[in-house]
């Protein structure tokens, strides 16, 4: 059956609702935020409406491009380390039967009904010296004294992927649920081991996917500003973490709304370059 | 236990990320409210003749204010207190200009902070106290009268809260004396210090520390003096923190076993078992405070200086001493609290007062400054 272009008013109605509501949560305060970050700061808290490129000229310095950098380089290693820990666990999952596969989502959703603040500290009470995951190893023989393992940079990467894991999860389970077997059996009757089969068939046939988790746990490690404070030090604090401070302690909106357009234009350009690079790759 | 600190403070980013949003939902609010008070007026002249709008930081603070204090007030006086608990940071005071540039008042009188105080000082935000409407204003200790440049009184000081140098018992068996103590290589990254230029006060630490007072922070060369010094405590540092309760836990189990931290939540944290003491250096705690201003937009002036007089009573400032647990803003032969409640909250060791004026002027360029520093 061909499906007739939708016509009139009435026939627009059900993308009208979500054209609205994506105009007034995102398309609104997006230009807001872009507008701002071209007005005047006057020091005290307060802004002025005008034209001026003084947010974004004090924002490109080697320090700034330091954290920037920092922070691509921290939100490209979260995703890199979910995808390679997810592609295997949710293969196994959706090869598993159908009552172990719910058990194992449940537990993954239930992750996503903790709050930042709660990762955040769980974690730092787990690598911590006086209650920590060394104490247990102390216990076992295995070391000598207890360490603490936070705040560092292992600390930062290991809550941030524990965050982003059940996302990358949710995005892969799909695909690899509707992947068809026969895929497989071909690649074993044809005399693959099954993990050259794995990397050979099943990586392959679901590139899109991969790419899409990658971008999706990329963005969301971006926007993390309380995990890289809770868990590191100053020197793994991200670009959001500065922005936060400028918006709530500094009281600086221009300042950062400039940092923030920034960002947003660095990480749409980045997934840009990954969308075009799978392209390639199809090709 | 309440967390008086995350509230006086500049809040966590939890109660932070609100405030945000805040805005423009409280003024949508506020007009929804002028319609019905217009048809609500009848009830609420009949209910009580006289009553004032107090802002109080939401939380803590503002619950015991409700609780203990307020109602003496209303019983002393008979003018009824509505309480409006303000957003943390200086969402608040952004509320209180906006409204008072379209003629209304949120709040008559306001608890604000001291870098607050000053900016709205900047655009004339506080209607001028009359000294001779405060009987009690002999009694304030100076620094809580806060003035304009031209000595009109802006603010008269609400509470005050001390930060001292804290460290856990079971640790370091002698409590330190000095603030030089964090610069010392035996602490090597073992120190819990505030991540903000403007929450910290280290760099007035410093100053009084190490170069005879906070004036040497009058020019930039003694300011960048400070955060050279500064920059040698940085390998101390195990914990920049902008959540409380994060240095807080850490403190008790020793885990980061010294740093900067409220005098009064520590004395909870005593009480409760914990092995942390609060030390006031000889160089003397962090004091820093809240005054009670009252908004140009506010029609209540005569209630507002009844309110702010009553508060300045020695009694009711020892009231706030034992309930609230902040430092009186009266001099302390006036009231009539006993050595361990007036340790509980406060030292007769000269304080570091924070340089508010170098803060507000220069808050851009500290800031820039002190990140690359911490960061850097």
């Amino acid at each position: 059956m061909r499906r007739e272009p939708a016509r009139g008013l009435v026939q627009h109605l059900p993308v009208i609702f979500p054209g609205l509501m994506l105009t007034v949560f995102f398309i609104v305060p997006f230009g807001t935020m872009v507008a701002v970050s071209f007005f005047r700061r006057q020091q005290g808290g307060f802004y002025v409406p005008d034209f001026v490129l003084a947010n974004y000229a004090r924002f490109l310095t080697p320090f700034f491009g330091n954290v920037l950098v920092f922070s691509l380089y921290l939100a490209i290693a979260v995703a890199v380390v979910s995808l390679i820990i997810a592609v295997p666990f949710t293969y196994l999952i959706a090869r598993s039967r159908r009552q172990t596969q719910v058990i194992w989502l449940v537990a993954l959703l239930s992750i996503l009904s903790l709050s930042e603040v709660i990762i955040g500290f769980a974690w730092s009470t787990l690598l911590s010296r006086t209650a920590g995951i060394t104490n247990l190893l102390v216990w076992l023989g295995l070391m000598e004294a207890p360490q603490a393992l936070v705040p560092g940079f292992a600390a930062v990467l290991t809550g941030m992927v524990y965050q982003a894991m059940p996302y990358a999860v949710l995005v892969l389970y799909p695909s690899m649920v509707r992947l068809d077997p026969t895929l497989t059996e071909a690649a074993r009757t044809l005399g693959a081991s099954p993990l050259r089969a794995f990397f050979t068939v099943v990586l392959p046939a679901l590139r899109t996917t991969l790419i899409a988790t990658l971008i999706m746990a990329f963005i969301f490690a971006l926007g993390s500003y309380l995990l890289p404070q809770i868990l590191g030090r100053p020197s793994h604090w991200t670009l959001s973490v500065l922005i936060t401070d400028q918006a709530l302690y500094q009281s600086n909106m221009p300042f950062a709304a400039a940092m923030a357009v920034f960002l947003v234009l660095v990480s749409l350009a980045l997934v840009a370059l990954t969308m075009f690079a799978g392209k390639k790759l199809e090709a | 236990m309440p967390n008086t600190a995350a509230v006086r403070d500049k809040g966590t980013n939890q109660m932070t990320k609100l405030t945000d949003i805040s805005i423009s939902r409280r003024a949508l609010l506020a007009a929804g409210a002028t319609g019905a008070a217009v048809l609500a007026m009848p009830n609420v002249l009949r209910a009580q003749d006289r009553s004032l709008k107090v802002g109080a930081y939401g939380g803590y603070f503002k619950d015991s204010f409700d609780k203990n204090v307020f109602p003496e007030f209303t019983k002393a006086t008979g003018i009824a207190v509505e309480s409006v608990a303000e957003p943390t940071g200086e969402a608040w005071l952004v509320q209180l200009q906006q409204a008072a540039n379209a003629g209304e008042a949120p709040a008559d009188v306001s608890m604000i902070s001291q870098t607050s105080m000053l900016k709205g000082q900047a655009t004339e935000l506080w209607a001028p106290l009359d000294a001779a409407k405060i009987n009690n204003i002999d009694a304030l200790i100076p620094t809580f009268i806060n003035k304009y440049p031209d000595d009109r009184i802006a603010g008269i000081g609400a509470v005050a809260w001390y930060v001292t140098l804290v460290s856990n018992t079971d640790v370091y068996k002698e409590a330190p004396t000095s603030w030089a103590f964090l610069w010392d290589p035996s602490n090597a990254d073992k120190l819990g210090l505030m991540a903000l230029v403007s929450n910290s006060f280290l760099l007035e630490v410093t100053a009084k520390t190490f170069f005879g007072g906070t004036k040497a922070l009058d020019t930039e060369e003694g300011i960048l003096k400070a955060f050279d010094k500064l920059a040698e405590l940085k390998g101390n540092v195990r914990l920049w923190y902008r959540d409380e309760a994060q240095f807080e836990q850490a403190l008790k189990s020793g885990e980061i076993p010294m740093g900067q931290y409220y005098h009064d939540v520590t004395g909870l944290a005593i009480a409760d078992g914990f092995h942390v003491r609060s030390t006031f250096p000889k160089e003397g705690g962090i004091l820093d405070s809240g005054c009670w201003a009252l908004s140009k937009a506010s029609k209540k002036v005569e209630e507002a200086h009844l309110f702010i007089d009553f508060m300045s009573q020695p009694s009711i400032q020892a009231l706030v001493t034992r309930k609230v647990g902040t430092a009186p803003t009266v001099k302390r032969s006036l009231t009539d609290l006993t050595d361990a409640e007036f340790a509980a909250a406060s030292s007769e060791i000269d304080p570091i007062i924070p340089r508010y004026d170098m803060q507000v002027e220069k808050a851009d360029w500290l800031s820039e400054k002190w990140t690359e520093l911490i960061v850097g």
